[in-house]
Order: C-alpha cells, then sequence, then structure tokens
C-alpha cells in the first residue's frame, strides 16, 4: 500500500458547519488539497445522491457520508470532528464525528477491504471513542491507521 | 442458537461492513453464533454450506436482493434491512430468534441439522429468477406502501369527518361537493366554497387529497420496480409508463407491466457501448428519451386497446348476467372486485353496480342489492390482509405488519387499494385468496339480499343498509376466509421454496445487476 488510507492533512478537528453539505464540502476540500479527488463539485453531488438514499447517521453521534465516485483517485477518509453537531439523520442526535469515505468507482479489492474493515471497526464504541478523545490530528491518524491497516 | 446472516447495503463500502459486525457481535453479547456474509464491494466470500446446515435461522440485512437465497430455503427469515442492523443490532438478535421460535411453534422450520438443501453445495452468485422477479416487486412495493397509506386513511379521515359534518349520508356527499381531478373547478370551490370553520369542507378537502396521493400509487409501483432493476435510470420509464398504465385504465396490475418494461429498457440501453463523449448524456438524454419513448408508446398501443375491449366486453357480459341467478352474479362481482383492486376488472364491476343504481328505487331493489354486495367484497382484501398480518406476524415482514394495521381502517372505508402492497409483492397467493374472500362475501350479501343506495363508504354508510346485520356477517365470514387462504397460501409457499430453489440449479441463472 502505496498511500495510506489517512493522513493528518485529512483530520479537521473543531470543524464549525452549518448543516451536512457544509461539513462535507469541508471534508472535500481537504480530500482534493490533497490530491485524492478530481472534482469537488462532483464527489460532492456523488455524497449527496447516495446521502439521499438513506441518511447515513448512526446511532452515537457518528455521522458516514460516502460514496464511490469516478472523481475519486485514491479510498481515502477524511475526518471532522463537530464539537457543536451536526444533524445526519441520526435518530439519537446530531453527530460530532464525520467520517467521509471516498472510494474510486473501480476499487480493487484490497483497498475496499480496508474500507470493510474501517467500517467493522466503526460499529464498536471504544474505537469511536478513542477517536473523541484523540487530541490532534496526527493522533486521530495515527489510530486509524494501526487499527484498520493490516499491518 | 446459531444463525447466519446476509448484509448488503446501496454502495457497498460501508453500511454492509457495520450491519455484519453489529450483528456478530451482538449474537455474541447475547450468547448466539451469528455468521454474516457481506456480500459488499470488496466482493464476498459465501458461507460455508455447512454453516448455514447448522443454523436456526436466517437474517437479512441487506438492502439490495440477497444473492443466494435459495440456501436459505425452509429456514425462518428475518428482512430488516441494513439500517436497522446497524442501530439495533440487539433488537434483530432478539427478531430472529423470536421468528425461529414462532416456526418451530408452528412446525414449520426444519431442526437445525437438517441436511442442505441441494443448491447449498453450487457455487452460491446466482440467484433463481422467480426470488429476482420478487425482489424487484418488494422493491416498488416498499416505495408505494407511503402513498397508500397516506392517501388511504386521508381519504377515511375525510368520510369521519364527514359522517359527522353532514346531517344524513356525510359520505356520500363529501365526494360530490367537488371534482378534485379537476384543477380550475377545485380552485373556483377553495376560493368560493372552502371555508376554515366548516366541518363539510375540511372533509372534503382531505378526502380529495388523500385521492391526489392515491393517484401517485400504480406510477410509484411502476417507477420503483424500474429502479430496482435498473437502478435510477428506471425511475423515469418507470414512473411515466405507470401514469400511461392508469390513464388507459390497466390499474396496478398494468403498472407492474410497465415497471418490468421500463426498467429491464434502462438496463438494455445502460448497457450499450458508446463512444466516449455520448457517454456524458446518456443518463440525462439518450436512456431517458428512448426508454420513455419506448414505454409510452406500447402502453398507448398496446395495453391501452385490450383494456378497452375487456372492459366493453365485460361490462356487457354483466349486464346479460343480472336477470339470471342472483347469488352467482354476487359470486362473480366479488371474484372481479377482488382480482386487481382498483384496476380494469375491479372497475368494470363496481361501474356496472354504481352505474345501476340510477334506476334503484329502494334498498330492496336488485341495483342496490348489487352495489352492496359490490361494496363488501371490495372490502374484504384490506380486512383479510389486516386480520392475517395480526394473527400470524411471524408469516409477514415488519413492513408488511405495519401495512396490515393500517389496513383495518381503509378495508372498513371500502378502500380496496389498502391490500394492494400486499399484491403486488406477492400477487400469485394473494390475489387468489382475496378472490376467494371477495367470491364468498358477494355472494352471501346477494343471498342475504342486503341493499343499499351508496356507492361509496364502507362501514360509515352501514346505517344506509337494509339488514346491516346480515352484511356484517357476510364480511366477517368472506375476511375470515380470504385471511385463512392468505395464511394457508404463505406456508404453501414456503414448503415449496425448496422446489424453487431446485429450479435455479438446472435453469440458467442470471448474473446479477451492477
Amino acid at each position: 500500500m502505496s498511500t495510506s488510507l489517512i493522513t493528518p492533512d485529512l483530520v479537521a478537528v473543531d470543524v464549525v458547519a452549518t448543516d451536512r453539505d457544509d461539513v462535507v464540502r469541508q471534508l472535500i476540500d481537504k480530500l482534493v488539497a490533497a490530491g485524492r479527488v478530481t472534482d469537488a463539485d462532483g464527489f460532492a453531488a456523488d455524497v449527496k445522491a447516495r446521502e439521499a438514499q438513506m441518511a447515513t447517521g448512526m446511532p452515537g453521534g457518528i455521522g458516514l457520508p460516502h460514496a464511490r465516485s469516478q472523481y475519486v483517485t485514491t479510498p481515502s477518509l477524511a475526518l471532522g470532528k463537530v464539537p457543536g453537531g451536526v444533524d445526519f439523520g441520526a435518530p439519537d442526535g446530531p453527530a460530532t464525528l464525520v467520517f467521509l469515505i471516498a472510494a474510486p468507482a473501480s476499487g480493487d479489492a484490497d483497498h475496499l477491504k480496508i474500507l470493510a474493515a474501517l467500517a467493522r471497526r466503526l460499529v464498536h464504541p471504544e474505537f469511536r471513542q478513542s477517536l473523541t478523545d484523540a487530541p490532534d490530528a496526527a493522533t486521530v491518524a495515527e489510530i486509524i491507521t494501526r487499527e484498520v491497516v493490516p499491518a | 442458537m446459531k444463525f447466519v446472516a446476509v448484509s448488503s447495503c446501496p454502495t457497498g463500502i460501508a453500511h454492509t461492513y457495520m450491519a455484519a459486525e453489529a450483528l456478530e457481535q451482538a449474537g455474541k453479547a447475547a450468547g448466539h453464533e451469528v455468521h454474516v456474509e457481506t456480500q459488499g464491494a470488496a466482493g464476498s466470500v459465501p458461507l460455508d454450506p455447512a454453516l448455514i446446515a447448522e443454523a436456526d435461522g436466517v437474517i437479512y440485512a441487506a438492502d439490495l436482493d440477497v444473492q443466494g437465497k435459495e440456501r436459505f430455503a425452509g429456514k425462518p427469515i428475518t428482512d430488516v434491512g441494513v439500517k436497522k442492523a446497524v442501530h439495533d443490532a440487539p433488537g434483530v438478535i432478539a427478531q430472529a430468534v423470536a421468528a425461529v421460535e414462532a416456526a418451530r411453534a408452528a412446525g414449520t422450520a426444519p431442526a437445525a441439522g437438517a441436511a442442505p438443501v441441494p443448491v447449498a453445495v453450487t457455487p452460491a452468485r446466482t440467484v433463481g429468477v422467480g426470488h429476482r422477479i420478487r425482489q424487484y416487486l418488494m422493491t416498488g412495493v416498499s416505495y408505494m406502501i407511503p402513498f397508500v397509506a397516506a392517501g388511504g386513511i386521508l381519504i377515511a379521515i375525510g368520510f369521519l369527518i364527514a359522517t359527522v359534518a353532514w346531517p344524513s349520508n356525510g359520505a356520500i356527499e363529501v365526494t360530490k361537493v367537488v371534482d378534485g381531478t379537476n384543477g380550475a373547478a377545485f380552485a373556483k370551490w377553495i376560493a368560493d366554497g372552502f371555508s376554515f370553520t366548516s366541518g363539510q369542507s375540511w372533509a372534503v378537502l382531505l378526502f380529495w387529497i388523500g385521492k391526489w396521493a392515491f393517484a401517485f400509487l400504480v406510477p410509484a409501483l411502476s417507477a420503483y420496480i424500474a429502479y430496482g432493476i435498473a437502478d435510477r435510470p428506471g425511475i423515469v420509464p418507470g414512473m411515466v409508463g405507470g401514469f400511461a398504465a392508469g390513464l388507459v385504465g390497466a390499474g396496478f396490475l398494468g403498472g407492474i407491466v410497465t415497471g418490468f418494461l421500463g426498467g429491464f429498457l434502462a438496463l438494455w440501453i445502460s448497457r450499450w457501448k458508446v463512444p466516449k463523449g455520448v457517454r456524458g448524456v446518456m443518463p440525462v438524454v439518450v436512456i431517458p428519451l428512448l426508454s420513455v419513448a419506448v414505454v409510452g408508446v406500447l402502453t398507448a398501443l398496446v395495453i391501452g386497446p385490450p383494456m378497452k375491449a375487456l372492459n366493453d366486453g365485460l361490462s356487457s357480459w354483466l349486464s346479460s348476467l343480472s336477470g339470471g341467478s342472483a347469488v352467482l352474479l354476487g359470486v362473480i362481482l366479488g371474484l372481479m372486485m377482488c382480482f386487481d383492486l382498483g384496476g380494469p376488472l375491479n372497475k368494470v364491476a363496481y361501474v356496472f353496480a354504481t352505474t345501476g343504481l340510477a334506476n334503484a328505487a329502494s334498498t330492496s331493489a336488485a341495483p342496490a342489492k348489487v352495489m352492496a354486495a359490490v361494496m363488501a367484497a371490495g372490502m374484504v382484501p384490506p380486512l383479510a390482509v389486516a386480520l392475517a398480518t395480526a394473527v400470524r406476524p411471524a408469516l409477514w415482514t415488519e413492513n408488511e405488519r405495519e401495512s396490515g394495521k393500517s389496513a383495518w381502517l381503509l378495508g372498513l372505508s371500502f378502500i380496496s387499494e389498502g391490500a394492494i402492497p400486499f399484491a403486488a409483492a406477492d400477487p400469485l397467493r394473494m390475489i387468489p385468496s382475496f378472490m376467494l374472500g371477495g367470491a364468498v362475501t358477494g355472494g352471501l350479501v346477494m343471498a342475504f339480499g342486503s341493499g343499499q343506495l351508496a356507492p361509496h363508504g364502507g362501514i360509515w354508510v352501514l346505517a344506509l343498509i337494509s339488514k346491516p346485520l346480515l352484511f356484517l356477517l357476510a364480511l366477517v365470514v368472506g375476511t375470515v376466509v380470504s385471511a385463512l387462504a392468505v395464511m394457508a397460501m404463505k406456508r404453501l409457499g414456503q414448503g415449496s421454496d425448496a422446489e424453487i430453489a431446485d429450479e435455479a440449479v438446472t435453469r440458467p441463472t442470471v448474473a446479477r445487476a451492477a
């Protein structure tokens, strides 16, 4: 694996956002800046289309916007901590941790397996708590890389 | 207990795996063993047939059609959708345990460890044609249900208010105030006739809003069957085709036809190999243009004319029958009312009854009895599914159980459409069961000689029906017969799933779309 799923550049702490489109957009801008997404508008539309099918909010303050898109070059995770919370349609309230998963339209199986492993980890409350408690972007990226990406 | 499960989601990268993990963890916590096959984008490893054989029950946490369903034939299946599994995995496990226990009590589940069905040893990347068709239907139905619930209940509330707001015959008067399908007339009524303080005004308004919601029934069914087949490109031809099917009088069965037509057409066109320059306009111009044109032309020219001929032929046949045996006529009208629930046969029977009313001087006149028979028979299907879902909840999905609850109100209000979600999802088993009950009720009403002069209203016009207790008796008997038939057919189906599975091995199977 030449490029990792997440780097400190892709983590935003203390995000202030008005709504879910806003926070998604901020995270997409990070992916574009890192050269992992070629077209911010195109990818935003794909994420929005997926979100419209079924809201991706999960219990425990998680928003999980995601899409497979032709505009994604590298499977990536961008993470935003939103202390104020932003609604992702979860039954128990707004999300404070927003994971934006970007997968290429034709991803190879290895990349997709990593995303699958990430999704499985997200179900565990300890994992989410460790991310919430992480003091800075570098720690967040380090935790995810350690827990999700196979050695 | 031991469970096997399948998870899938629209994108195949997140919820599929979260559901799998959540189910495995929740199972472990509750002392059960759960093995999940993740049918996601990363490819799926088929469940070991030995695990399936050992399993007590099966959980579908899937938003896509489950691949290789035949492997699970005969096991109690809990079908919840992926979101429920992510949000409330312990609840899903509890539900699956309850389903296993219910099936054991009913004696339908083979003991764990029973020999796996033959297909289980073959590679599991295929799925039976019958199951796929059912999955497409279910997709359409699940999107249609909210329209049925909203529209049906609004109409029923309209009736309810009307019975209070008018001194008498409110459930009839409310339909006559204004034609809500005529925009100009309706706007004029809002301007001149509507009063904020009038119960009558609100009854009329709610009644028509309900009718408007009903106008989307067939288009929504058709659109989302096509969506199930072709994904987004299917929606437009499906929706337009469903609208056209309604317009030419083909009812929900016509809408099912246009849904499949539009879906496969859109799927086929979307697979054309086209030059790169054209590819960009395929989804926004080419696919919708061609698929709508073809579906529209076929609906207007191929489906429409036979519908009209059928309509005319049936009408004159019914008129010729009305001189003969009253009970036989009641039976035939009952069969027609319950065959397509608002479709052409139903409409012919209903129009035959309402136009006859003009010649009825009293509730003892023959046309009044025909009207009573038609209305009672039309109330049977929703009441039957309401009863069947209440008596045997384990036979139904959660969605169906919820629909069953609102079907009580719809059935009592003579809104046959309340049963469409069930009929559309499983026409071969449901429609004959409905027809049986409708025939019983129709025949009984004619035999008892109840009559009515109201063209609609269901239970809300009971006061206007002669021999009301016998009318109710006929309704109850037909409802019970139909509900028993529905439950028996459901069982029958479970037994034959193994045969379907056998068939799936020998028949050419279709590779999964997208």
